[in-house]
């Protein structure tokens, strides 16, 4: 049990935490044909903008109401509704994605019903579909913004089944710390086993990074609008992480659909947890394929453990991600010496460290002096340099390095990644300071 | 007292832009364009705000707000530093809700105090964000306390997001830097040919490229405001002997309020471009020489753009062959695009478009000298048209900025980055050589012939 402690700072450095309007717009980024629409100032969306395209290295479909001070007073009704107007006129999209921001959610206005009045005053958007989440800037971070766009999609868009189940679809829904390439992964393992996965969101069909053949102005793909409709038909749910349970739960309430919730799918019990699921939920016997991906972790457990074995690492994540991977890491016996995160949540607790620091990367660099390793996105950089231990990026944003959509670190395949390029960076560390007095 | 800030800025006289208004124009600011909602695109005042002032890099600069004002957007821009590392640190005071009910004024000020105590900063730059402007806290209280008590300075930059974009906050940062840096430190060293760099942030370095030149006059940057800056040198920056205003608009009311105060001349002027820089180096020159300089220092200063313009020419005689015809669109806001379009006309290729978006009446008729009366000037392109002027090969390369990088890729055509977030110095004479030659290499490479190829099954 992780001993679950504050920094009790007032000033953050070098904060870890990303804004929750920018996580809930990157789960709009994994719906097809979608603009998500930050209901705030301009600069709420520039800044989110920005460092999506760096990260990703393509064009980000984002809008603003565009709020000054004015219409914060006055309220945001008639921007919202100019917004909703002009995005549908220029950009036609299928979903527009409404994120509240701590500046339209201080003053506190009633949205629901802004856009009911919008509805009924403007026709020209009855073929739009409008998913409206709450995510001030002032409560939680990037995974919680993103939790809570899903569980709106999945309130304002499913529909309760009326034709019964279908018992080769299963509903996942992709937690925030998912790549695109995790993404994938995960459907390729659950159409291994001759099952239909709905994916929600599903970044892997339009931040994967490909070229299209002509221009468009919304996301360049993801879940459809008729597949999150029928999400109600699926026989089981899977989702990933705490901050995923509302979204289950929501789909679970309005259709029945059970669902499983997994702590992560890095590493080998975790991976074979989600294996046995879909094996119980198909029916079907594990595909050969599967088996030896298996093996062929076993096999990189045995040869990388060497290279693991009484490392420390010092880790800084959102709370499941941070779970997700020190569970892993402790699998590969290595200790985390830090552990930091952004926000409080009672799950903390099941991390294996002695403490689970909320606090920053100012806390992760005060802690993490004598590690082996850090893991925490490419802003750890700055104390990597500094400590002179070397920086396995992971999570959101990675700025400085290409390819950062493609990294799969879940199921066997991931996993076996993951300990492959770590394994090299702790091996050549050692090599490079290995005369006994440099140490 | 904000709005009546704001309000003087957008009626700031020295403007060339704010000069060609009517009255009525002229009340509604020169936010240019209201912000459509919908189809807006841009920073707010407070990005403004930092990008103007975080460049002094030995001060801490700490952003008061919720964390998308500063978790979304620290150590985001390469202005370089030649020594202090401190402005490249987050500082936030990540505002929660319990904070917006009971207000964020302690928690700043116990946020200064621990900034202080852990980094000793020579001042403490705090930014105000919408949050807690909307509920009411006095970031200008707060600052004014903490410097009492810790005996430091602490500024504040009341310039939250919902004000304005990204121009209104540099000029805010400007007024802040007015109003409680620049003359708070008496320089025991000033000399006759102390000069300001006012509006320069030393992206990729590109001060660089040009304070050596300076020096080689024997001219001496007091203070850049704000690139690779220290908060000494920018409080001492009053004993100048001439401004020099780089990227147009943003801090003209800093320049003009300098010769008012204390009597420091300025003239306008850019390092992009092998004429631009000359024409730079001769006025700074020219400027000094009435300011009581020996005139010695205008033969030097022709000495040495003679020298610099034939070094530069002759770098760039090997690349004429190969972009002679090459076809550019320009399409960027904040670099004077006249002065880029001359110099990529002087290595033979053509420009195709080039956009005035931020530029003066004053600009696009030098774009027109030089392009001549037909030029093609774009306000806006939207992303599809755009994305179909290069998939139907209109242009054989676009150089803008981050913005617009993937419509180039995507329809894959070549790029080059030239705006803030570009790793590359192209200031000054070498900073043009440079540009030519990264074009060149843009344009050479060889994944273009390989990409452009269908799949072969899709003949």
């Amino acid at each position: 049990m992780a001993r679950i402690v504050h920094s009790g700072k007032a000033c953050s450095t070098n904060p870890l935490k990303h804004s929750a309007p920018l996580g809930g717009a990157l789960a709009f980024m994994g719906l097809d044909g979608c603009m998500p629409l930050l209901h705030g100032s301009q600069g709420c969306t520039a800044f989110a903008l920005v460092l999506m395209v760096r990260h990703y290295r393509e064009s980000i479909p984002l809008q603003t109401t565009a709020m000054n001070e004015v219409t914060t007073v006055l309220g945001g009704l008639d921007n919202l509704e100019q917004a909703l107007v002009n995005i549908r006129e220029r950009a036609h999209p299928k979903v527009i994605g409404i994120l509240t921001t701590g500046l339209t959610e201080t003053r506190g206005e009633d949205f629901p019903g802004d856009l009911r009045i919008i509805r009924e005053r403007r026709p020209e958007l009855a073929d739009t579909a409008l998913v409206l989440a709450s995510t001030p800037d002032f409560s939680g971070g990037l995974q919680e913004g993103w939790g809570k766009a899903v569980t709106a999609m999945i309130h304002q868009l499913v529909e309760a089944p009326a034709l019964g189940r279908d018992p080769e679809q299963v509903n996942v829904l992709a937690p925030s710390h998912f790549t695109p390439g995790d993404v994938e992964e995960v459907k390729d393992i659950v159409e291994a086993f001759g099952l239909r996965p709905v994916m929600l969101p599903d970044l892997s069909l339009s931040l994967d990074g490909h070229v299209p053949e002509r221009w468009v102005g919304a996301t360049l793909g993801g879940t459809s609008l008729e597949d999150i409709r029928g999400m109600g038909r699926s026989i089981l749910t899977l989702t990933v992480g705490e901050h995923m349970r509302w979204a289950a739960e929501a789909l679970k309430r309005k259709t029945g659909v059970p669902y499983r919730l997994f702590d992560g799918l890095t590493g080998l019990r975790a991976s074979d947890a989600l294996i046995s699921a879909l094996a119980e939920a198909s029916g079907r016997p594990v595909p050969e394929r599967l088996r030896r991906q298996r093996s062929r972790l076993v096999d990189a457990m045995l040869d990388g453990h060497f290279a693991f074995s009484g490392r420390r690492a010092a880790v800084a994540a959102e709370p499941d991600h941070l779970l997700a991977l020190g569970s892993w890491l402790a699998e590969m016996g290595v200790g985390m010496t830090a552990a930091i995160t952004t926000v409080h949540l009672p799950m903390l607790a099941r991390v294996p460290a002695d403490e689970v620091v909320v606090g920053d990367l100012g806390d992760l660099e005060a802690r993490a002096g004598g590690c082996d390793l850090l893991l925490t996105h490419a802003h750890g950089r700055q104390a990597s340099e500094r400590l002179g231990i070397p920086l396995f990026r992971v999570g959101f944003p990675i700025f400085d390095r290409l390819g950062a959509a493609h990294q799969v670190g879940v199921g066997y395949r991931g996993t076996c990644r993951l300990i492959f390029e770590i394994a090299n960076i702790l091996t050549e560390r050692s090599e490079t300071h290995a005369a006994p007095a440099a140490r | 007292m904000l709005k009546h800030k704001v309000a003087g800025l957008f009626e700031e006289p020295a403007c060339a832009s704010n000069r060609a208004k009517s009255e009525s124009e002229k009340k509604k600011g020169c936010a240019a364009r209201q912000l459509v909602p919908g189809a807006a695109a841009g920073g707010c005042a407070f990005d403004g705000a930092m990008i103007a002032l975080q460049p002094i890099t030995d001060a801490a600069h700490l952003v008061h707000g919720p964390i998308a004002c500063s978790g979304n957007s620290w150590d985001n821009r390469h202005a370089a530093s030649s020594g202090p590392l401190l402005y490249r640190i987050g500082l936030t005071t990540d505002l929660s809700d319990l904070d917006v009910i009971h207000g964020g004024e302690k928690k700043l000020f116990k946020a200064i105090r621990e900034v202080i105590e852990r980094h000793d900063p020579p001042a403490v730059f705090v930014y105000q964000t919408c949050v807690p402007g909307l509920i009411g806290d006095d970031i200008e209280t707060v600052c004014r306390h903490a410097a009492l008590r810790f005996g430091k300075p602490v500024i504040p930059v009341n310039a939250p997001g919902f004000v304005g974009g990204k121009n209104l906050g540099n000029r805010l940062g400007g007024e802040a830097l007015l109003d409680h840096v620049i003359g708070s430190v008496e320089p025991d060293d000033a000399g006759p040919c102390d000069i300001n760099i006012l509006g320069e942030y030393n992206l990729a370095g590109e001060l660089w490229q040009v304070k050596p030149l300076f020096e080689r006059l024997g001219i001496r940057v007091r203070a850049c405001i704000t690139g690779d800056a220290r908060y000494a040198d920018v409080a001492a920056a009053h004993r100048a002997r001439a401004n020099m205003m780089v990227c147009s608009q943003a801090l003209i009311s800093l320049a003009r309020k300098m010769e008012e105060r204390w009597g420091i001349p300025y003239f306008e002027g850019s390092f992009y471009g092998i004429s631009d820089t000359s024409d730079a180096l001769r006025a700074m020159a020219g400027l000094l020489v009435r300011q009581g300089a020996s005139s010695d220092l205008l033969v030097l200063a022709e000495d040495l753009i003679a020298a610099e313009e034939e070094r530069a020419w002759e770098r760039l005689a090997p690349f004429r062959e190969r972009l002679r015809g090459k076809r550019v669109l320009l399409y960027t806001g904040g670099v004077k695009s006249w002065s880029v379009v001359s110099a990529l006309q002087e290595v033979g290729m053509v420009v195709v478009g080039t956009s005035v978006r931020k530029s003066t009446e004053a600009d696009k008729e030098r774009v027109r000298s030089v392009m001549g009366e037909d030029a093609n000037m774009f306000d806006a392109i939207p992303p599809r048209e755009m994305y179909r002027m290069l998939k139907d090969g209109e242009a054989d390369i676009m150089l803008s900025g981050g913005r617009t990088q993937f419509i180039a890729l995507k329809a894959r055509v070549p790029w080059l980055d030239i705006n803030q977030e570009r790793h590359y110095a192209y200031a000054g004479y070498d900073g043009m050589v440079e540009l030519v030659r990264r074009i060149d290499l843009e344009l050479a490479s060889p994944v273009w012939a390989a990409i452009r190829q269908p799949a072969p099954w899709e003949n």
